[in-house]
């Protein structure tokens, strides 16, 4: 029983970790764009596929899939913010707009993910990120895990110090803070928005490198679920902050490997469960927006 | 802007009895009544998302949730209890607004928050009624079976009164003061509040009403089906389509919704069941395109040009 428990709280500690890359992109998005990337799965899903692609045709190890997400969420990203973001922003309401066209977009990269590679679950070789399995506490898991959670540590450390320590991070946090005030003092609006999108698409993309390890596989339909999930853990942490990210993906992480241990039937409710108790709980707690004035 | 009553709801009149007469008749010249049955029940859908989305401006994601509450429900009713069909019907409506006074809260939320909330709450519906451990009441993830009140005929002509009412309905909030208070809160809920419009309540009959209409959809659905899965009564396409569908018509109308489903839906069985993929494709580029020029629906390209669309 202690065994059990130990093991799903250390499971749950990287497995959330993880999640708190996957859902980190998202918050970076909203907070300072304020719109709904309802596509943020698909992008996870096409990191996975990434992945996928260099290890089967190119025979290299698959975290050459981190690289190649921060690649490609430039190639994506940049010609994908200044078609659609401007435009949104000068609408009626951005945040509902937003919400339905990245909706559709969603739907095109899963089209196109489904024509270029199938309907199928693709997995990764599993001892490409080493075969062993470390033990914390006696608890044994396997290399890839360790991996994955090591990369999404740094990738959002990374972040933070990004946003706290630098230039570009000050005036990124000036945006989420107030868009007009910061178009005001001079600050290029567009610009560092931008370079918050690709972040985002980037982090999106690496952490779906490590989807086929911690999920078992990657399919191009599962990027709904991811998009649900990243959402429930950005409304547990806090908005803007990617620290608060990563303590969301903890809770999230931890109660999904307790209920997957002891009651493993119930446990795919865990993220909506949350999603819907956090929102109705506490509104006004971490996001003032949420609540209604009349 | 309020007309006398006649001249208001005729319109409505018109077309639920145009609909009525096209869905009656179609099925003596065209074979495939499933199509047409499937497509009055996302013209309902539509019309019942655009009742809460177009008048008040709060997408419901997870709007299938209510549909498939209205399905079980029906079935429940039919396995459980032995109920005759008409009684099974109207439970279907019944427990889809039990289930939205249960969810009225997510109406403090606003804009997205609301509508991920919203689909969440489906979510946690479609996984508890197809949990194994469910088995023994809902049957699980081994679906319902009724057809012991298996009547093609009837439940199409049960959907055709549903269409007609739900015209009407949509026609009633286009055009009555009700309906105006809706858009006034919709626009600015606190000047609304300030002249008198009781916010919360009206917004929550709206909520219910929305509610109601798929809850009945899925209980007819669920009678002319009378064998299904859960997934086929929970599938978040289903949401989809209604958003979609009403989108592309244009939200706010009472046309709009009609004329999406109907275009959408025959799209979708031209191309849609035999390359999903090319048909996901499209309508994902449509819906891109749709908010990026033309965020009214394509009835706005009326409206442009000054032309007042029912």
């Amino acid at each position: 029983m202690t065994a059990l428990l130990e093991y799903a709280i250390v499971g749950g500690l990287l497995y959330g970790i993880f999640f708190g890359l996957v859902a980190v992109g998202l918050n970076l998005i909203f907070g300072v764009m304020r719109i709904i990337n309802l596509a943020h799965g698909e992008f996870v899903v096409l990191g996975g596929f990434g992945a996928y692609w260099l290890t089967s045709a190119f025979g290299l190890n698959p975290l050459w899939g981190v690289p190649l997400a921060a690649l490609g969420a430039v190639v994506i990203g940049f010609p994908l913010y200044y078609a659609i973001v401007p435009r949104l922003q000068r609408s009626r309401d951005p945040e509902m707009l937003s919400f339905i066209l990245f909706f559709g977009l969603a739907q095109v990269i899963e089209a196109l993910v489904t024509l270029g590679f199938g309907p199928d679950q693709r997995t990764l070789p599993s001892d490409a990120l080493g075969s062993g399995s470390p033990s914390v506490f006696g608890q044994a898991f396997p290399e890839s895990w360790w991996w994955a959670a090591g990369i999404s540590v740094v990738a959002i450390v990374g972040l933070w110090l990004y946003l706290t320590r630098t230039r570009l991070g000050f005036a990124t946090r000036a945006i989420m803070a107030n868009r007009d005030e910061a178009l005001a003092t001079g600050i290029s609006v567009d610009r560092v928005s931008s370079i918050a999108f690709i972040i985002g698409l980037a982090l999106a993309g690496a952490a779906g490198v490590f989807v086929p390890y911690l999920q078992g596989s990657v399919a191009p339909g599962i990027g709904n679920d991811l998009t649900t999930t990243s959402f429930a853990i950005l409304i547990i942490g806090s908005l803007g902050n990617p620290i608060g990210t990563l303590l969301g993906g903890l809770v999230f992480g931890v109660g999904s490997m307790l209920m997957q241990t002891f009651y493993a039937s119930w446990s795919n409710l865990v993220p909506y469960v949350l999603l819907v108790a956090i929102v109705l709980i506490r509104p006004q707690g971490l996001f003032g927006k949420s609540v209604r004035h009349a | 802007m309020l007309k006398s009553n006649w001249s208001r709801f005729w319109p409505g009149m018109l077309v639920a009895a145009l609909l009525a007469l096209v869905f009656s008749v179609a099925p003596m010249g065209y074979g495939n009544t499933s199509l047409l049955f499937m497509m009055m029940t996302f013209i309902v859908l539509a019309q019942g998302l655009n009742l809460l989305y177009g008048f008040t401006g709060y997408l419901p994601f997870g709007y299938v949730g209510f549909f498939g509450t209205g399905a079980y429900a029906a079935a429940l009713m039919v396995m459980k209890l032995h109920a005759p069909v008409w009684a099974a019907v109207l439970a279907g409506p019944l427990a889809s607004m039990a289930i939205a006074l249960v969810l009225g809260p997510l109406l403090r939320l606003s804009g997205a928050y609301f509508s991920i909330a919203n689909l969440a709450a489906s979510q946690i519906l479609f996984f508890v009624i197809s949990n194994p451990h469910m088995t023994g009441i809902t049957g699980g993830p081994y679906g319902v079976k009724l057809d012991r009140i298996f009547a093609p005929t009837a439940s199409y002509a049960a959907m055709i009164v549903l269409v007609v009412l739900t015209t009407l309905i949509a026609a009633y909030f286009r055009y009555s003061r009700f309906g105006q208070g809706l858009r006034a809160m919709a626009d600015d809920p606190v000047s609304a509040e300030m002249s008198a419009i009781p916010v919360v309540r009206m917004r929550l009959m709206a909520w219910l009403t929305s509610a109601a209409v798929a809850g009945l959809a899925g209980a007819i659905y669920a009678w002319n089906l009378s064998v299904f899965y859960p997934d086929a009564v929970f599938s978040l396409q289903i949401s989809i389509f209604a958003i979609v569908f009403a989108l592309f018509g244009g939200v706010g109308t009472v046309l709009g919704p009609i004329i999406g489903a109907g275009l959408l839906y025959a799209l979708y069985n031209a191309i849609g069941i035999s390359a999903p993929q090319y048909f996901q494709l499209i309508y994902g580029v449509l819906i891109v395109g749709l908010v990026m020029f033309l965020p009214e629906g394509i009835l706005s390209l009326l409206t442009r040009r000054g032309i007042n669309v029912f």
